[in-house]
């Protein structure tokens, strides 16, 4: 009678309630407090700067992470994203202040790209600060919201000011748009986000094989549209056409027309940047895809914009990639020299 | 457990008449008023909170809306999930726990005053959490735990307070047993207040992705802890009290109580499928995912089985078929659940839409289909006011209907989704793709919001006359 459930309250809501700690104590507090204990940076990764660290909070608050995973899972479809995340790669993150939790960058939802490695993919300052301010300025389709709040149009910058300059339609009628600090915060941390091999001593071929984790997925099925939409449409448009004096257009482009390919293999292997095309200075900064591309990508790339839009010029081979990649001569010399 | 009448016993038994004005039960009017401002108070934030969750689905379609940093997705989502959570369901389920669990151990209320400080407490914090969230002070994007902790304070004392009253309601019962009701809303409190307190003391998660351990207990525990026992405890007091019939099995009860504790409690890291978190508990996640299938199937099948042979009442009520539906509801997103939580599926659905339906299939067709249910079943009697009965009925259709426009596009197009992944497609496809399928949510979720309004105007028409002539009735009544 006095063991009963039915009957004696203290009894029942006694086990409901300390077998529940129990249940809590085993599921939850012991392994996190276990994965704490565990928890150490990779060898290679670097401490977060003062400035990230402040972007990485800005990022929690606009929250980014309702439509951004930072989270690339061992499984085939997560290749593209690099290569399967690890404990180590948050192990620098931490409790932001005594009110506010560790931030939570893993992310359940992925709207918009995965961010693990987004500081490769997209190491260009101007194209990030054109997407923050509005991301449907580089990328058409996108719904992600613009964040103008971190933007300031001034009359005459001072200069040292990060200024910002918007394809037609999209930037303010007058004036001059700087970012704010919490922008270049943002920025910096972004563009921190990359990925570092697992090993403390990595031998040049584990580096390699890390940094081109995100290329080897892709392997299987090279396909020119898909690289060219994943890589270079944020910058040059699914048009090829780029965007006013920031990217430059691809279709009809000398680079992209001309018989010999070797110009246009290299601004890809190597990037570009400073370089006057048909008389015209672009502003943005092309970062090099020989690391993240294979040969054989890189080719089929090419080729893609070699057909694509009107353009119609003599194809290339993997062979020719190679040929151009092992040329230490022209690996030396770069394209903007 | 022979003795499940003790329900029966208590209040005279509804009649299910549709048309019929039903007879004020003699509840204390401090009683009504309190129950009566709790539901008040979570209509708001249920129109309040939908609306900004319209205003999101709009954004998906024309993300252009406006350029406020107040009213930006990201800061705005939240303000949508916590009002919902804590505004709405959980204000509406402890207002009908109020009147269940002094009416099942037959005395009033322990403390009518404690019930007000709770009141306040929960409003408080919800207030000035929206207020936080919007500035953009969060909790670390924690989802669920979103609100900071000064703030969340109050709701969680809030709670306390709810759970002692209760308690010391049921300690002092008058009958013998405690009816099963109780065991399932009592122990939500208590499960919740601990789930509250491991979800914010720091110490064992600060570094690293120790958080997302506990993330994944929290996220799993809200609506595993929280809002399934709470409205299934209201459910085993509302469903056979308006049917007039007692509960199918009253063990069946039992079972899917003490499974839910244990089983639910386990499945968490279901969140984190393939992430680098231990990979032991990922899998032990999922095997009592599959575990579930009991307490599921104990539950829902208990609810159908009182319900075999009375369909006829149901159709002439207009608060059971909420609760039909509801019960339907539980047991397709559980199995549906079960199926994200396996590896081969969850490649597929995860990080997509799939998981949005899921969501509102549980958190509004099962949740809030039952509290509606409690709600229609419960006010007009206490205040002695019907609400029309076509508005109800509208409400009805229109959030039934609404929630499927809502859910099922969602789940076609999350599908379509991870296949566009997995088929290694440019991501930008993934999100071109969504266009129709976000537009048949905004369509969803318009009818679900104009329910909505409809239901604030229904709980405006079961209101009470006044607080003075329904003290003079009550005293006429007992006289
Ligand atoms: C409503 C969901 C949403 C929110 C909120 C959001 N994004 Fe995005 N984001 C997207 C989508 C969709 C894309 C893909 C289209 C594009 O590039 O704009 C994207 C793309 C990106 C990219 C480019 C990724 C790549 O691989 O090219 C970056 C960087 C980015 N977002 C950063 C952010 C930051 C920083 C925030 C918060 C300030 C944020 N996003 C908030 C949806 C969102
Ligand atoms: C971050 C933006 C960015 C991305 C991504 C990018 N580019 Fe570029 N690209 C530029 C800029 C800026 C220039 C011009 C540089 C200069 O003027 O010095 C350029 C120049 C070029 C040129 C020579 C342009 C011409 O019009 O003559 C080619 C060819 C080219 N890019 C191809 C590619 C390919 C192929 C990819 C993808 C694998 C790619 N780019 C990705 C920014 C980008
Ligand atoms: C008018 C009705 C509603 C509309 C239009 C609506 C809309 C939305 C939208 C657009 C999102 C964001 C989805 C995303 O990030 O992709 C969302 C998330 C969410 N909503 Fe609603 N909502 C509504 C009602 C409700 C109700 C009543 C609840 C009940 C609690 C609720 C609970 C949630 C939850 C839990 C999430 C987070 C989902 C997740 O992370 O998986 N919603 N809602
Ligand atoms: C047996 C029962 C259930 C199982 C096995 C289950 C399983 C799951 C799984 C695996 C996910 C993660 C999906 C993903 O991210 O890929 C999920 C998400 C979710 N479930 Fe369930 N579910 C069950 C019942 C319920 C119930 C009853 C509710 C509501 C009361 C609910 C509410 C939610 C919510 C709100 C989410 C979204 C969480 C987020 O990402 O923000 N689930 N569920």
């Amino acid at each position: 009678m006095k063991l009963n459930f039915h009957k004696n309250h203290k009894l029942l809501f006694g086990v409901v309630f300390w077998g529940f700690v129990a249940l809590t104590l085993i599921i939850a507090v012991l392994p996190a407090t276990w994965v704490q204990q565990q928890n150490e940076p990779l060898p290679a990764s670097e401490p977060m700067t003062e400035l990230q660290r402040k972007g990485l909070n800005i990022f929690i608050s606009e929250g980014c992470v309702y439509c951004h995973t930072q989270q690339v899972r061992p499984i085939e479809m997560d290749e593209n994203w690099g290569r399967p995340s690890a404990p180590g790669d948050y192990a620098r993150i931490n409790r932001q202040d005594v009110w506010r939790q560790t931030p939570a960058v893993l992310g359940s939802e992925r709207t918009g790209p995965d961010l693990s490695n987004i500081g490769k993919r997209q190491p260009s300052d101007v194209w990030h600060y054109m997407h923050l301010y509005n991301p449907r300025s580089v990328v058409k389709e996108s719904i992600m919201p613009s964040y103008p709040w971190l933007f300031e149009v001034v009359e005459n910058p001072s200069d040292g000011a990060t200024t910002v300059s918007m394809p037609e339609g999209y930037g303010p009628k007058n004036g001059t748009i700087i970012a704010t600090r919490e922008a270049e915060a943002l920025v910096a941390y972004l563009k921190s986000l990359s990925q570092v091999p697992m090993d403390a001593w990595p031998s040049a071929a584990q580096q390699a094989k890390a940094d081109s984790a995100v290329a080897s997925a892709v392997k299987k099925k090279v396909n020119g549209a898909t690289i060219y939409a994943n890589n270079c449409a944020s910058c040059h448009q699914n048009n090829g056409q780029g965007i006013q004096s920031t990217f430059p257009s691809l279709v009809g482009a000398a680079y992209v027309t001309e018989k010999d390919p070797t110009r246009h293999i290299r601004a890809v292997l190597y990037g570009l940047q400073g370089v006057t095309i048909d008389g015209k200075d672009y502003t943005g900064v092309m970062q090099p895809f020989g690391e993240l591309l294979s040969d054989e990508e890189v080719a089929a790339v090419i080729n893609y914009e070699r057909t694509n839009w009107g353009n119609d010029a003599p194809t290339i081979t993997a062979e020719d990639v190679t040929k151009v990649r092992n040329n230490d001569e022209l690996n030396k010399i770069q394209p903007n020299e | 457990m022979n003795n499940p009448s003790a329900v029966q016993s208590v209040g005279r038994p509804f009649t299910v008449e549709k048309a019929k004005a039903e007879e004020r039960i003699d509840t204390s009017p401090e009683s009504v008023k309190l129950i009566f401002t709790y539901i008040a108070f979570s209509a708001f934030w249920l129109v309040f909170g939908t609306l900004v969750g319209e205003y999101l689905g709009f954004k998906f379609v024309w993300p252009e809306l406006d350029s406020i940093s107040w009213f930006s997705f990201g800061r705005l989502r939240p303000v949508h999930t916590n009002i919902l959570f804590w505004g709405f369901l959980s204000q509406a389920m402890i207002a009908l726990a109020l009147y269940v669990v002094p009416r099942t151990s037959q005395r009033e209320l322990y403390s009518y005053k404690f019930g007000w400080v709770s009141f306040w407490l929960i409003n408080t914090s919800v207030f000035f959490g929206v207020i936080t969230l919007m500035a953009g002070i969060n909790n670390g994007g924690q989802e669920y735990r979103e609100i900071i902790w000064p703030i969340f304070l109050l709701f969680a004392l809030g709670l306390i307070l709810v759970a002692y009253n209760l308690y010391k309601t049921i300690a002092d019962r008058n009958v013998k047993e405690i009816y099963i009701s109780n065991w399932y809303i009592l122990a939500a409190c208590l499960w919740t207040i601990v789930l509250v307190v491991t979800a914010y003391l720091p110490g064992y998660q600060e570094d690293g992705i120790s958080q997302t351990v506990v993330q994944g207990y929290y996220m799993h525990q809200g609506v595993g802890q929280w809002f399934t026992p709470m409205v299934l405890g209201l459910t085993y007091y509302f469903l056979p009290i308006l049917l007039n019939k007692p509960i199918y099995s009253y063990s069946l009860g039992v079972l899917a109580f003490w499974t839910q504790m244990v089983f639910y409690t386990m499945i968490g890291a279901h969140h984190f499928v393939f992430s680098p978190i231990p990979w032991w508990i990922q899998t032990l996640a999922i095997v009592f995912s599959v575990g579930m299938f009991v307490p599921v199937t104990a539950g829902a099948g208990n609810f159908l089985l009182t319900m075999r042979g009375k369909w006829r009442s149901i159709a002439r009520s207009y608060s059971l078929p909420f609760i039909l539906a509801g019960v339907l509801f539980y047991a397709i997103v559980s199995y549906q659940g079960t199926l994200e939580a396996f590896r081969s599926l969850n490649k597929v659905w995860h990080f997509t839409n799939f998981t949005i339906a899921h969501s509102h299939m549980s958190m509004y067709g099962f949740v809030a289909f039952l509290v509606w249910g409690g709600i229609y079943g419960l006010i007009p009697r206490l205040t002695g006011k019907e609400p029309p009965q076509f508005t109800v009925g509208a409400h009805f259709w229109l959030a039934l209907i609404g929630v499927l426009v809502y859910s099922v596009p969602l789940m076609i197009g999350g599908t379509l989704q991870g296949l566009s992944w997995m088929a290694g497609e440019a991501f930008i496809e993934s999100v071109t793709l969504m266009t129709p399928y976000w537009v048949w949510r905004a369509v969803g979720g318009t009818m679900m919001f104009l329910s909505h309004l409809i239901f604030a105007y229904n709980v405006w028409k079961m209101r009470p006359d006044s607080w003075q002539r329904l003290r003079q009735v009550t005293e006429l009544q007992t006289n």
